[in-house]
């Protein structure tokens, strides 16, 4: 059964703060909640479906659904995928629709890691001796920098991919940060500046990496007979896909990640193409997530990725493939390390019209919205979304 | 600057591991075997990841291989993080020890090295073969 059309994204909602010390978890998730409520002109009383990931604090969505008083709900699901988990929602919400489980479906994200000082990028997490990969991977020091650089450094090796290309992603965000009065960096940066920031973990510097910001945001799912009769425009759900990669036995390639099969079951589900996409946004823990998942997704070949992002190609008003204008989570944001809900609220500004005038896209009709989640050289998972305005 | 001076944590072994880890005491590197395929595999386990079959044995890898990929993690107390192709086939995470950065290559030949943690059994890092 194809979910092409079968639900709209009516209501999205990024909270402004990147440092929450005066608040919690469920607190934020509450507001997120409200929020996109609000945007969406339902109430707490519409839902009947509710998605969450294990940014949730509790039980799977138990402690939140109760933290929210949502009383009505007939279905919850709580796959959590890392940061791609809430593209991955959009995807079962839209199912969960079409089979006649819920009608309004909410979706939230929240978390503190800047409050909670977490080295979230650079340290060695507990071993957990039920996980199989632990004990082989935490005495080596697996780190989330690592994992991502390894990527990196291999990409430059077969395809001779240079520190200088993955700066123009970070140059491309800086660019579209510098117009979102809630970014964490603002500063328009260079070329150079990103290659002479400080190694974190080779060939990656300190300005290849993401921000680490307090917030969340929600998004609200609906049928398509409720979203035209809301007063937002209507974004219909096209196409998704999802896959799970990893190591596969001791077999696994580090140049491509799973966005080369979220990605072509995305297209095929939109019956669309990646020329036909006029603003992306893409997942950004490190400047190599991007360019890895552009080559995946088919906007350009495998290994060609470094000449697609180069001289601005990303820019929004300069370049051909316009991606995260709102900085992404490179300059914006990336609340609770997951960017991808931040990756879907774009998209909808976007397809609303309602992106900062100076990174808007022209009749920007159709969008793309990617997220990888977990380890890019270890094992993630990848949700992609093909989303439309109606 | 020497990039092997990380204290390593101790792996915990489960059940189903022992055998692996009981080999690295001896100072002997194991990896998986799917009987069906005859292909190796890594990290070892009790079924086969190729058709999920229990028909699998621990074998002994002959602890060479060349460097697929890596990167220097620059904590304070930096390490060589990398991903080594085995002479059997599969790709293992792995540290590279007795190295400086400047003189790492990817495609590099590789001899395994077991090396102390602090109160669990050895882990197997690489060295310049």
């Amino acid at each position: 059964m194809s979910l092409r059309g079968s639900a709209c994204i009516v209501g999205a909602f990024e909270h402004p703060t990147r440092k929450a010390e005066d608040k919690s978890v469920a607190q934020l998730h509450a507001e997120v909640a409200w929020g996109a409520l609000q945007d969406a002109g339902l109430s707490k009383d519409d839902v009947d479906g509710y998605f969450c990931a294990g940014d949730a604090p509790g039980m799977g969505p138990l402690s939140v659904v109760e933290y929210l008083g949502l009383d009505r709900l007939r279905h919850v699901d709580s796959t959590d995928i890392g940061g791609s988990s809430y593209l991955a929602h959009v995807a079962h919400a839209a199912a969960a629709i079409a089979t006649g489980r819920c009608n309004v479906a909410l979706i939230t994200l929240a978390g503190r890691p800047r409050s909670e000082g977490q080295a979230t990028g650079t340290a060695t997490r507990a071993q957990n001796p039920a996980v199989p990969d632990d004990q082989f991977e935490i005495p080596m020091g697996r780190t989330v920098a690592a994992a991502y650089a390894m990527c990196a450094m291999r990409h430059m090796h077969e395809f001779g991919t240079t520190s200088e290309q993955l700066a123009w992603i970070k140059v491309a965000a800086s660019h579209h940060a510098q117009h979102n009065p809630h970014a964490m960096l603002k500063k328009v940066v260079t070329v150079e500046e990103v290659v002479n920031s400080p190694l974190v973990a080779d060939p990656l510097h300190r300005l290849d990496c993401c921000v680490i910001s307090d917030g969340g945001g929600a998004l609200v799912v609906t049928r398509p007979e409720i979203a035209r009769s809301l007063k937002r425009p209507v974004v219909s759900i096209r196409g998704t896909g999802e896959a799970v990669k990893n190591h596969a036995g001791g077999y696994n390639d580090l140049t491509f990640s799973g966005a080369r099969w979220s990605g072509a079951r995305a297209f095929e589900e939109a019956g669309v193409t990646p020329a036909d996409i006029r603003y992306a946004s893409i997942y950004d823990s490190f400047t190599i997530t991007v360019l890895i998942q552009l080559e995946d997704l088919g906007f350009c070949a495998k290994g060609d990725g470094g000449k697609f992002v180069s001289d601005g190609n990303l820019i929004s008003g300069v370049g051909k493939l316009p991606f995260n204008t709102d900085g992404g989570g490179l300059c914006n944001n990336h609340p609770a390390n997951r960017g991808g809900m931040t990756k879907v609220i774009e998209a909808v500004r976007q397809l609303r019209g309602e992106a900062h005038p100076a990174v808007q896209v022209k009749d920007c009709g159709l969008a793309l919205a990617h997220g990888t989640g977990g380890l890019l050289g270890h094992r993630h998972g990848s949700a992609t979304l093909i989303l439309e305005r109606l | 600057m020497t990039f092997d001076e990380r204290p390593i944590p101790a792996p915990i072994p489960d059940p189903i591991t022992e055998p692996f880890w009981h080999a690295a005491r001896e100072g002997r590197l194991t990896i998986g075997r799917c009987n069906d395929t005859g292909r190796h595999f890594f990290p070892p386990r009790g079924v086969s990841p190729f058709t999920l079959s229990p028909n699998v044995e621990l074998v002994q890898a002959s602890g060479r291989g060349v460097l697929y990929s890596w990167t220097v993690m620059r904590t304070k107390e930096p390490y060589i993080p990398a991903m080594v192709e085995l002479a059997e086939g599969p790709r293992l995470f792995t540290n590279l020890v007795q190295v400086a950065p400047e003189d790492v290559r990817i495609g590099m030949a590789l001899r395994v090295v077991f090396v102390p943690t602090a109160d669990g059994p050895p882990v197997p890092m690489f060295a310049p073969a």
